[in-house]
């Protein structure tokens, strides 16, 4: 690959009014990597992930993924280039059934998205990415279940079961582990860890444990700024970093 | 066309739209509280138009039928509300269903103690007639209306916007759950603002019973018109039903004299333009 | 936050109420539909006036519940598709003399073309506003078909609409025919509707239904997917008005008003959201109800009236929501 970056912000700024909830954010991801966003409550961690993502539009900057200037791009476009995310608030078809869920994942930007007259059980290599899909998270024998009568974890599991339907480059992962408890979150570090190493991962953690495990790189943010970013070592020695977190 | 002509239907519109303001003006308060879709709304103008009717026939009073219409008829929008509607918060399909259910119920009532001739309501002697200015003949009536859509607008307008109950029902209109939590007591705030805009379409009723007649099917064609109104001006929105209830008036005037085989079309299809350009409607948040 | 769909969050009610359609409803649907053809021939004249109505109207239901049921889009301006198709056969057979094939594709084309022209306006809605402005959209074509007196005959509507005259070995002015041939068209229109909803591009209107913002973060264009849902819904409720113009051999300005679109949400509602058999059931319930009623009483509107408010309050979950609660797996 030419394209130095997976993921580059430059000078992205998102207003609400009057706040600014992600200001002059600079922010450049290497393929492959392991990118951990933390930051307390309201530092601007989702919203960023919404502007990376295409949910919301971005007030000022330019974000480029793989190299292509993705700034004003819809949502669907930038998922078509190989942008996938998770929900922090789960975020499923709840009366779909779990395999259903990861047909929709797997469906998205295939030409058979739009097929009418063929029963969607048809699709063998759609069953077959779906499946495949909720083996990687472990969830293969609940194929048939709906998706509300899961539990919490399991519903966490099919957040990236369905990020990882779409097979994406980048994968925003928002608080994988939220909710969970100290089992469950044990559960999802390994599965975080078994992910392919050639998915790029940028994933927001409130729990600085989860977070180190599994990233190798840190951007700490702080109302809306970054204030430190580098390996998970220069981090964690960072005095501003151990001013807000550890409450110097 | 003359000059005449623009005048007379200037003036037709204005006060049609003066008309349809005390109609929709109700509508959109109750949906800016309940987000209700009420299609119910053109019963209470039909049943306030009936019940002033039988009140002028049996006292001769055109102020006391006015009075009892918006009274009987802000108890059966209470009443709805309180019974039925409440529960259903939240339920968009629910409520539209619920509330054509009371519309049919209401159309057939009417017909049942009514019947099925159309009506005029007598007017008062000293609404009869026409004021002439130079060559232009305006009826006393239609001046009639709209001074009483100025004052009606005028008293919401400083209800809303100067009394303690008005703020209530502004905050309870921009966010019903936050003024919940504040300490409003919003199931009251709607069992009210229900009632005020039952009234004001009764009132509308009983004042329209004058010139347009009552009949059975007033409800279900001045219905739409309520809506355009509201969508026209923004749901919710006080100065949105105004500046609404005229465009629709003028629209409507303009289109019947103009083009009367488009009439309707003159009047829905500016309204789908303006929802195609600003989906809130004029003076809707966004 | 700009997402909060949890499975026990307050999601629109259109989208609590369906559910993905059980397959079972396939083997009833036929026996019910072979039972109705064996059961036909026995029949007088009016009993099958009434089956062939609830077949026309199990179309227009159908076609409703792809927007409602399935997309969660609660359209009140329903009618306009039905009832610009039945005027433009009621216009061509009438006027111009033209054939069955003429009138069917000119009736479902025009159908299509309204609904590709107000998706435009509509879709960008949601919730309560693409209620009021699917309405106000309704009543766009509701004022023509009143006011437009050259082209509709205004409220007097346009008498006389021919039967169509097919190479078939029965005529289909007798009543008999003509049911066989519009219960042809339902299950056509449920076969079709039936496939589309079980297609992969079915399983995306459902998933527009459950959370669109997720829809969206999978890369799909959701608007493009509501719009196609949109118009096709629409061109088969115009399929229902080319129908419903021959059968009644009249169209009038009643088939295109508010209260028509009402009545279809309420067969939908009454059937359950989000299967096809229940909608054309609640269709088929909602046609014998208003006929048989109408034939003991006057008071036909108030009970119909009394049966909109009972469906809400009485049976909230096991008619908005028939196939709520099923069993845990």
């Amino acid at each position: 690959m030419t394209e130095p970056f997976a993921l580059r912000l430059q000078a992205v700024s998102k207003s609400f009014g009057g706040l600014r909830a992600v200001d002059g954010v600079e922010l450049a991801v290497r393929p492959g990597e392991r990118r951990a966003l933390i930051g307390p409550n309201g530092a601007g961690k989702t919203t960023l992930f919404n502007l990376i993502a295409g949910a919301l539009p971005v007030s000022a900057g330019r974000i480029t993924l793989f190299g292509d200037d993705v700034t004003g791009m819809a949502q669907h476009r930038r998922a078509a280039r190989g942008l996938a995310r998770t929900f922090q608030i789960t975020n499923l078809f709840p009366t779909l059934t779990v395999l259903d869920n990861a047909r929709l994942a797997a469906l998205a930007r295939t030409p058979a998205r739009f097929a009418m007259l063929r029963p969607v059980r048809h699709f063998a290599d759609l069953e077959a990415r779906a499946r495949e899909a909720l083996a990687a998270v472990g969830l293969a024998d609940r194929a048939d279940t709906r998706v509300r009568h899961l539990s919490h974890g399991e519903q966490r599991q099919i957040e990236i079961a369905l990020a990882l339907a779409g097979r994406p480059r980048l994968l925003l992962l928002d608080e994988p582990a939220a909710g969970l408890s100290q089992a469950e979150a044990q559960l999802m570090t390994a599965l975080l860890h078994r992910l392919d190493p050639a998915i790029t991962l940028l994933i927001i953690e409130h729990d600085m444990d989860i977070a180190l495990q599994v990233a190798d790189h840190v951007t700490v943010l702080h109302y809306g700024r970054v204030i430190a970013d580098g390996t998970r070592e220069a981090v964690k020695a960072d005095p501003t970093v151990r001013e807000i977190y550890l409450g110097a | 066309m003359t000059a005449e002509f623009w005048i007379t239907q200037t003036f037709n519109g204005l006060s049609y739209g003066a008309l349809l303001f005390l109609l929709a003006s109700g509508l959109s308060l109750i949906f800016g509280v309940m987000r209700i879709v009420n299609l119910a709304h053109g019963s209470y103008f039909l049943l306030g138009g009936y019940v002033g009717l039988s009140v002028i026939w049996r006292t001769q009073s055109f102020a006391l039928a006015l009075l009892a219409g918006a009274l009987a008829v802000a108890l059966v929008g209470a009443g709805m509300e309180r019974l039925f509607l409440r529960r259903l918060s939240g339920q968009t399909l629910g409520q539209v269903l619920m509330t054509i259910g009371f519309a049919l119920i209401f159309q057939d009532l009417a017909l049942l103690l009514w019947g099925g001739d159309p009506y005029s309501l007598p007017v008062p002697a000293a609404l009869q007639g026409v004021v002439i200015v130079g060559a232009l003949r305006f009826p006393r009536y239609r001046l009639f209306i709209m001074a009483v859509a100025v004052v009606i607008g005028a008293a919401l307008w400083l209800a809303l916007d100067r009394t303690r109950a008005g703020a209530m029902i502004r905050a309870a209109v921009d966010d019903a759950e936050m003024a919940q939590g504040v300490g409003i007591r919003v199931p009251t705030i709607s069992l009210g603002v229900f009632a005020l805009g039952a009234a004001l379409a009764a009132l509308g009723g009983v004042i329209g019973s004058g010139f347009l007649g009552v009949y059975p099917g007033l409800d279900f064609e001045i219905l739409p018109y309520a809506f355009v109104v509201v969508i026209v001006g923004g749901l919710g929105s006080l100065p949105g039903a105004m500046v609404g209830s005229l465009l629709v008036g003028l629209l409507d005037n303009f289109g019947k004299a103009l083009f009367p085989e488009l009439a309707y079309f003159t009047l829905f299809a500016p309204m789908a333009l303006i929802l195609a350009l600003r989906p809130t409607g004029l003076f809707g948040r966004t | 936050m700009t997402n909060g769909a949890t499975p026990s969050s307050d999601r629109p009610p259109t989208a609590r109420a369906g559910l993905a359609a059980p397959a079972t409803t396939i083997i009833p649907g036929i026996i019910t539909a072979a039972g109705v053809a064996l059961v036909a021939p026995l029949l007088s004249a009016y009993p099958l006036t009434l089956l062939t109505q609830a077949a026309i109207v199990a179309i227009l239901a159908m076609s409703l519940d792809v927007l409602l049921g399935y997309t969660g889009l609660p359209s009140l301006g329903h009618a306009a598709y039905f009832g610009v198709a039945a005027y433009a056969v009621g216009i061509l057979s009438t006027d111009y003399q033209r054939g069955f094939l003429t009138c069917l594709l000119a009736g479902v084309l025009l159908a299509a073309l309204t609904a590709a022209v107000f998706g435009l306006l509509a879709i960008r809605a949601s919730g309560t506003y693409f209620l009021m402005i699917t309405l106000a959209l309704g009543m766009v074509v509701w004022g023509l078909a009143f006011r437009w007196v050259s082209m509709t005959k205004g409220d007097n509507g346009i008498a006389g609409v021919p039967r169509p005259e097919l190479p078939l070995p029965w005529s289909l002015g007798a009543p008999l025919p003509f049911f066989y041939f519009t219960l042809a068209a339902t299950l056509l229109a449920w076969a079709l509707l039936g496939l589309l909803v079980r297609s992969p591009f079915g399983l995306t209107l459902m998933g527009i239904r459950e959370s669109e913002t997720r829809m969206r973060a999978l890369g799909y264009h959701v608007w493009l997917h509501k719009y196609l849902a949109f118009v096709l819904s629409g061109t088969f409720a115009g399929f229902a008005g080319v129908f419903w113009a021959y059968y009644n051999g009249f169209v009038s300005p009643v088939d295109v008003q508010l209260v028509t679109s009402v009545e279809t949400l309420l067969m939908v509602a009454l059937g359950g959201p989000g299967t096809l058999a229940g909608p054309a059931l609640g269709a088929a319930a909602i046609v014998f109800l208003k006929n048989f009623v109408s034939v003991y009483t006057k008071r036909w509107l108030l009970i119909l009236g009394a049966v909109y408010i009972g469906v809400i309050l009485f049976a909230p979950r096991g008619v908005l929501g028939a196939f709520r609660r099923e069993p845990r797996r």
